[in-house]
């Protein structure tokens, strides 16, 4: 039987994510088909019909999906999940708002945001903040599964040639209306898919020197990303988070500056390839696990590498 | 309305998680427990309601051990009115949680459910959509705000780009984040006075629900730890570290 991956998009791009989340459905077993649930979202369709070894993907265009509520997603993916032996979305705030309701309505357990296939009924998921690591087998007869993204590489966006096949909308759940969204405006790289970030923790000391980050982040062409201590502080919006309760990243580099290493933060970036630490404090759990620490007064230290670096 | 507000009993948000050395899982035994830290949020929403004249009724429901009690004490001393206890096995899975939370739901009919978005043990995040979904009610997830008036919710979400805002018909379900707010310390007075509050006491395995485990929990293991590296004297080894020795600028 075929896996099913639901594509995350805007209606016009689909988003790198879902190629990380075809990467692990690749490795469970059956054939990839895709699923685009949207409002005027040919674009999407075509985009996920050339992902590398995508199969067949369904479209499913109707004005109930012009935004992503799970009260009118769920009912579509239940009725299409019968011929599917796996259900996959990447573990973002899409996928873990969707996919629950999913599970639940097909009476199965949801094995969330994995962060290895094993077969094709194993997995291997991060519990406690990543402190520790289960494998699981389900028994269910339809995995519903969310993928931890940084965990596996996107699937190549050439050399597919997939099937586009239209589907009925479900009867939507209804109860929820979409009013407004306020996306963080940047010209930053995304912070889950930066090849370089830059973060900033309570050392930083306010909201104005935080642009001290944003400075080396942009000689950079980095992601820019804070501690929760940082955000509660205010210094920057929570969508900058990066931390257990907030965006897991893996980059090939990552510069913590001002942060003090809280193993809620570590455990949002310590599987990235080089982790850089700037800190005054030399005891700071951060240097623990950082290639290469610098114990130094950040507000001198980071205005000399962006110079540096330019 | 009534609101629901969900508390689970977890390994304190900072005590360090120890694996078993079998890999049979995290090994709990005389570790610190606390209320999980979401759940804490959804509690003092729920109060504030409560005191904004919103709700009348607080009900505080836990499901797992019989010491999850403390837990529910722990959500009356912040001003929930009284308890519900389900004992049931440790490690539930949310599916299973999910089942009895609509038996418990529809039991006191209640026309809110507040929950943590996610437990801090197994990080599941589902019990609260998957509630929703058994319910045939709509969800608010990851909650920054929420307001009601006029049986609906308005409800300000935390997504990965940014914020949402969304309107629920009530009943509905929202999991609360972070930033909602900032959760009271129970006063001595109060945590003295939680303790005379009702708390119900039902067996999980008296409901009649299949709570059976699809998953087997085949191993459990640290993760591979993270070497130190070294430390650098200025800006300008670091940017030389940084350029030829790890090549990643």
């Amino acid at each position: 039987m075929a896996v099913l991956v639901v594509a995350e998009h805007d209606n016009s791009e689909l988003y790198d994510v879902t190629l990380h989340a075809v990467s692990a459905a690749l490795k469970m077993g059956g054939p990839v088909e895709m699923l685009v649930a949207g409002s005027g979202c040919a674009a999407v369709a075509e985009a996920c019909a050339k992902t590398a070894d995508v199969e067949r993907v369904l479209v499913a265009d109707d004005p109930a999906y012009q935004h992503p509520l799970p009260e009118n997603l769920a009912p579509l993916i239940v009725e299409l999940a019968g011929s599917y032996s796996h259900v996959v979305a990447a573990a973002t705030t899409f996928g873990k708002n969707v996919m629950p309701r999913v599970s639940a309505l097909l009476d199965v357990s949801q094995i969330s945001e994995i962060s290895d296939v094993i077969s094709e009924d194993t997995y291997e998921r991060p519990i406690y903040a990543g402190n520790a690591l289960a494998r699981v087998q389900s028994s269910d007869s339809i995995k519903v599964v969310t993928v931890r993204t940084t965990k596996f590489d996107a699937a190549s966006t050439e050399g597919g040639s997939a099937a586009v096949e239209k589907v009925d909308a479900a009867p939507p759940g209804g109860g929820a209306r979409f009013v407004e969204q306020n996306l963080s405006e940047s010209d930053r790289p995304e912070l889950t898919s930066a090849r370089i970030v830059v973060s900033g923790g309570r050392g930083v000391g306010s909201a104005e020197d935080f642009q001290m980050i944003e400075h080396l982040a942009a000689t950079l062409n980095a992601a820019v990303g804070a501690s929760r201590a940082a955000v509660d502080a205010g210094y920057v919006p929570n969508d900058y988070q990066v931390g257990q309760t907030g965006k897991v990243v893996a980059p090939d580099l990552y510069i913590a500056v001002g942060i003090s290493g809280a193993i809620q933060h570590l455990a949002g970036m310590k599987d990235s390839k080089v982790i850089a630490a700037i800190n005054s404090d030399e005891e700071a759990p951060i240097f623990q696990v950082a290639d290469y620490g610098l114990v130094a007064d950040l507000f001198e230290a980071v205005p000399k590498l962006t110079e540096a670096l330019k | 309305m009534k609101i629901l507000v969900g508390v689970k009993r977890v390994l304190d948000p900072y005590v360090r998680a120890y694996v078993k050395p079998d890999g049979s899982g995290v090994d709990l035994s005389n570790a610190k427990m606390s209320m999980n830290p979401f759940d804490e949020i959804a509690v003092e929403q729920a109060v504030r309601l409560k005191e904004a004249g919103v709700a009348e009724e607080v009900i505080a429901v836990s499901i797992g051990p019989a010491k999850s009690e403390e837990t529910i004490r722990t959500a009356l001393a912040m001003g929930a009115d009284r308890g519900v206890l389900v004992e049931s096995e440790p490690d539930l899975e949310p599916l299973a949680v999910a089942k009895i939370l609509k038996q418990v739901v529809e039991d006191e009919s209640v026309q809110l459910v507040l929950l943590g978005k996610q437990a801090i043990d197994d990080d599941c995040n589902q019990t609260g959509q998957s509630l929703a979904a058994l319910l045939g009610w709509p969800q608010g997830t990851f909650a920054s705000g929420v307001e009601l008036a006029d049986d609906k919710a308005k409800v300000v979400r935390e997504i990965d780009g940014g914020l949402e805002t969304i309107e629920l018909d009530l009943p509905a379900v929202v999991t609360v984040d972070l930033r909602l707010n900032e959760p009271r310390h129970a006063s001595l007075p109060n945590i003295m006075k939680a303790k005379k509050k009702q708390v119900d006491k039902k067996a999980a395995a008296d409901l009649g629900l299949d709570l059976a485990p699809r998953m087997k929990v085949l191993h459990v293991s640290e993760p591979e730890a993270r070497q130190e590296g070294v430390r650098v004297g200025s800006v300008e080894e670091l940017v030389d570290k940084l350029k030829n020795e790890a090549k990643v600028i």
